[in-house]
């Protein structure tokens, strides 16, 4: 039975990476811009549609196709902030929040009509290999799909931290007018924001569709996942997202291990309920 | 000027008369002109988790009414196609739509619980339901007038397929030890678990039935579900499916290198379509599913395969078998139901269906019948392998394409 468990703890751990990096899009999104955006889960799964058209088209591997669907998803996410989400940033949430949606309902109902509702997803040669490590199986495709959030996190902070644009924008996050102050544009640098948070669920599209299938109608949970991932880190905290994300991958599957694995979801949610409850900011998150 | 109302009155009523008595002469001609067309309400899932499933019974819809015609019955059919996406709540209002845009009949839904639903508002509405696929016994057992069923209930299901498990046994002389049962957990899944709970115990497998594992048929990821089924030891896993849950488990199975003697399906759909067949390529071969199937002899069989190849000439008979055969079956029983009434009225097609049999079918088993409660318990099963991307009949014996292999090759052992 520890077998069991063990399993199910690195393979919950090694999932837990790609949702990490799927909210980690969504964190720098709403640290930064301060838009929620309720669309990020319809954004993931058209990522994951668009590695499988590249692999269709031109037999690339999902990690390969990584570089081209994170620089369509940046366009997308640049021009979506600059020619829609900008004039609403100021506006009350709500309406933030409405606009989204549509952006979502669009994006859910356009992939149906272009995809349809059967399930798909990339069957990559090693899709069904495995490395065994004493009792200990693990997928490759999950080890591979980890090993990339991972370096794709690790680039997006090195980013953050080193570069010089990376800290306009976490000057923009810190301090909205005194950015202006210093001369930064920081609409170009929102706009850059969501692009990145963009080409980071693309990203994570990219290696979610080799581990499971997607259908359009996934986009909404997806979302909330992500939500919860975020509110659990922390919002607006990237160290807290990763964390999160790990967590609830872990969760889930020692929760299916444990109890019954059809209530995976339930103990998601009473995690969520519980940070709320004790830890209203986040396990990383910035006490307000 | 005076108006004349004494005598325009009696004009009128002279008129009204004359027009009275031309309609009562005309009536019967209008009532046969009326009831000539039958509206066949088709409710099925094509999209959501049930989609494929709900696709291929919509492809047996499309070819039913030149099915029947070359059968011989008179009646004009026009169907009226209805998505209800999978959701049970959006059954029950697709159904209504269906009724108040005129259909006197409906048939659907592949879905236990839709067929639920459905049937409530069928009784409600006094329009006769003829179920092609749902298998949760309380369906029938609601004292409807108006809803029928030719397909099995879940403990007739697992009843048969627990007895052609013990067949394969004694056919390949060999004698698991346990096994291990996993199934969906929706209205369909829970029913084939209680049969299985009620049945098992007395079907003398000689197995032990170390575990059931529920599990959601929409899940993402079945690999800790996997890991508990395996980490038993069973020799045997059972399953209960829907089609892309027993995709997602056959492939956990290979990367988690479990090779259990075999993978049996006691009565549910998945193993067996083309969906499945078409994504997992040689780790679909030997699995065993136990399920109705088409009579290999039956003209009727030859008829439908012969009009699917015209209308789907890239999608082979053989990956719709089940889906597609009880849908053109319940689409005939409607006609052949019409034929008989004469009328599109519920209780006269009701009173109809009761009265039903009918020898030239598509399934394995006794000519289609109801009961008292609107069940055929007519319906065999077939144990059925896949062998080389295709479902074999390979028991009973005397319907057998080829012999069954049990325990199955190992992932590693199947070549390319």
């Amino acid at each position: 039975m520890s077998d069991l468990y063990l399993n199910a703890a690195l393979s919950g751990a090694l999932t837990g990476l790609v949702y990490g990096l799927m909210a980690l899009g969504l964190s720098v999104i709403f640290g930064v811009v301060r838009v929620v955006n309720f669309a990020h889960g319809e954004m993931m799964t058209a990522a994951m549609y668009g590695a499988i058209l590249l692999s269709q088209a031109f037999k690339l591997d999902p990690l390969v196709a990584m570089a081209p669907v994170a620089i369509g998803m940046f366009i997308l996410g640049y021009w979506l902030q600059r020619g829609l989400i900008n004039s609403f940033v100021t506006r009350p949430e709500h309406t933030q929040f409405m606009l989204l949606v549509a952006v979502a309902i669009i994006l859910v109902n356009g992939q149906l009509i272009a995809f349809g509702p059967n399930a798909r997803n990339v069957q990559v040669d090693y899709a069904l290999d495995s490395y065994q490590f004493g009792s200990v199986i693990l997928d490759k495709v999950r080890i591979y799909a980890a090993i990339a959030a991972l370096a794709v996190s690790a680039a997006l902070f090195a980013f953050f931290r080193f570069s010089l644009t990376g800290k306009a924008i976490r000057a923009c996050a810190d301090n909205f007018l005194g950015a202006q102050v210093v001369g930064l544009d920081v609409k170009r640098l929102y706009a850059l924001t969501f692009g990145i948070g963009a080409a980071c669920v693309g990203t994570a599209g990219c290696l979610l569709v080799m581990l499971v299938d997607v259908t359009p109608a996934q986009g909404p949970a997806y979302t909330l996942l992500a939500f919860i991932i975020v509110i659990v880190g922390g919002m607006g905290s990237l160290t807290g997202a990763l964390l999160a994300g790990l967590i609830v991958g872990i969760s889930e599957a020692m929760a299916g291990a444990l109890f019954v694995p059809s209530a995976k979801s339930m103990f998601t949610f009473a995690l969520l309920v519980l940070v709320l409850l004790f830890r209203p900011q986040g396990l990383l998150g910035r006490t307000p | 000027m005076t108006l004349q109302t004494g005598s325009k009155r009696r004009d009128f009523l002279k008129t009204a008369g004359a027009v009275a008595a031309t309609s009562a002469l005309g009536a019967p001609g209008i009532v046969s002109a009326q009831a000539k067309t039958l509206n066949i309400g088709v409710l099925l899932p094509k999209s959501g988790t049930l989609a494929f499933l709900g696709q291929s019974c919509q492809k047996g819809a499309d070819i039913a009414a030149e099915v029947c015609a070359a059968l011989g019955y008179k009646v004009n059919i026009k169907l009226m196609s209805a998505d209800f996406e999978s959701n049970v709540d959006l059954s029950r209002a697709r159904a209504e739509k269906l009724i108040s845009e005129g259909a006197h009949m409906l048939v659907g839904p592949f879905d236990s619980g839709a067929a639920g639903a459905i049937a409530q508002v069928a009784e409600q509405k006094g329009i006769p339901f003829v179920i092609n696929i749902a298998a949760a016994p309380q369906i029938t057992e609601q004292g409807y007038k108006f809803v029928f069923r030719n397909f099995f209930t879940a403990p007739q299901l697992i009843r048969n397929g627990l007895v052609l498990m013990k067949d394969l046994f004694t056919a390949t002389k060999t004698a698991p030890k346990s096994a291990v049962y996993m199934h969906v957990n929706d209205t369909f899944g829970m029913a084939n678990k209680a049969a299985i709970d009620k049945l098992y115990p007395t079907a003398n497998l000689g197995m032990e039935l170390k575990a059931s594992i529920a599990y959601d048929p929409a899940a993402r990821d079945l690999s800790v579900e996997v890991a508990k089924a395996k980490a038993t030891g069973a020799d045997v896993l059972m399953v209960t499916t829907r089609i892309n849950d027993a995709i997602l488990l056959i492939r956990e199975m290979v990367k988690q290198r479990w090779e259990p003697m075999g993978v049996v399906n006691p009565g549910s759909p998945g193993l067996y379509e083309a969906q499945f067949f078409a994504t997992l390529g040689k780790y679909s071969d030997y699995c065993i599913t136990n399920v109705a199937w088409s009579d290999p002899k039956s003209p009727v069989t030859e008829l439908a395969k012969t009009i699917w190849a015209k209308k789907f000439p890239k999608d082979p008979w053989e990956g719709h078998v089940l889906n597609a055969g009880f849908t053109i079956e319940a689409i005939m029983i409607c006609a052949d139901a019409f034929q008989r009434a004469g009328s599109t009225d519920g209780k006269a097609l009701a009173d109809a269906l009761r009265k039903t049999r009918i020898d030239k079918k598509i399934m394995l088993g006794a000519p289609i019948e109801f009961d008292a409660k609107g069940q055929n318990n007519g319906i065999i099963s077939a144990c059925l392998q896949n062998r080389s991307g295709q479902a074999r009949v390979v028991l009973p014996a005397d319907k057998a394409e080829r012999p069954p292999i049990f325990p199955m090759p190992g992932w590693n052992n199947r070549g390319a």
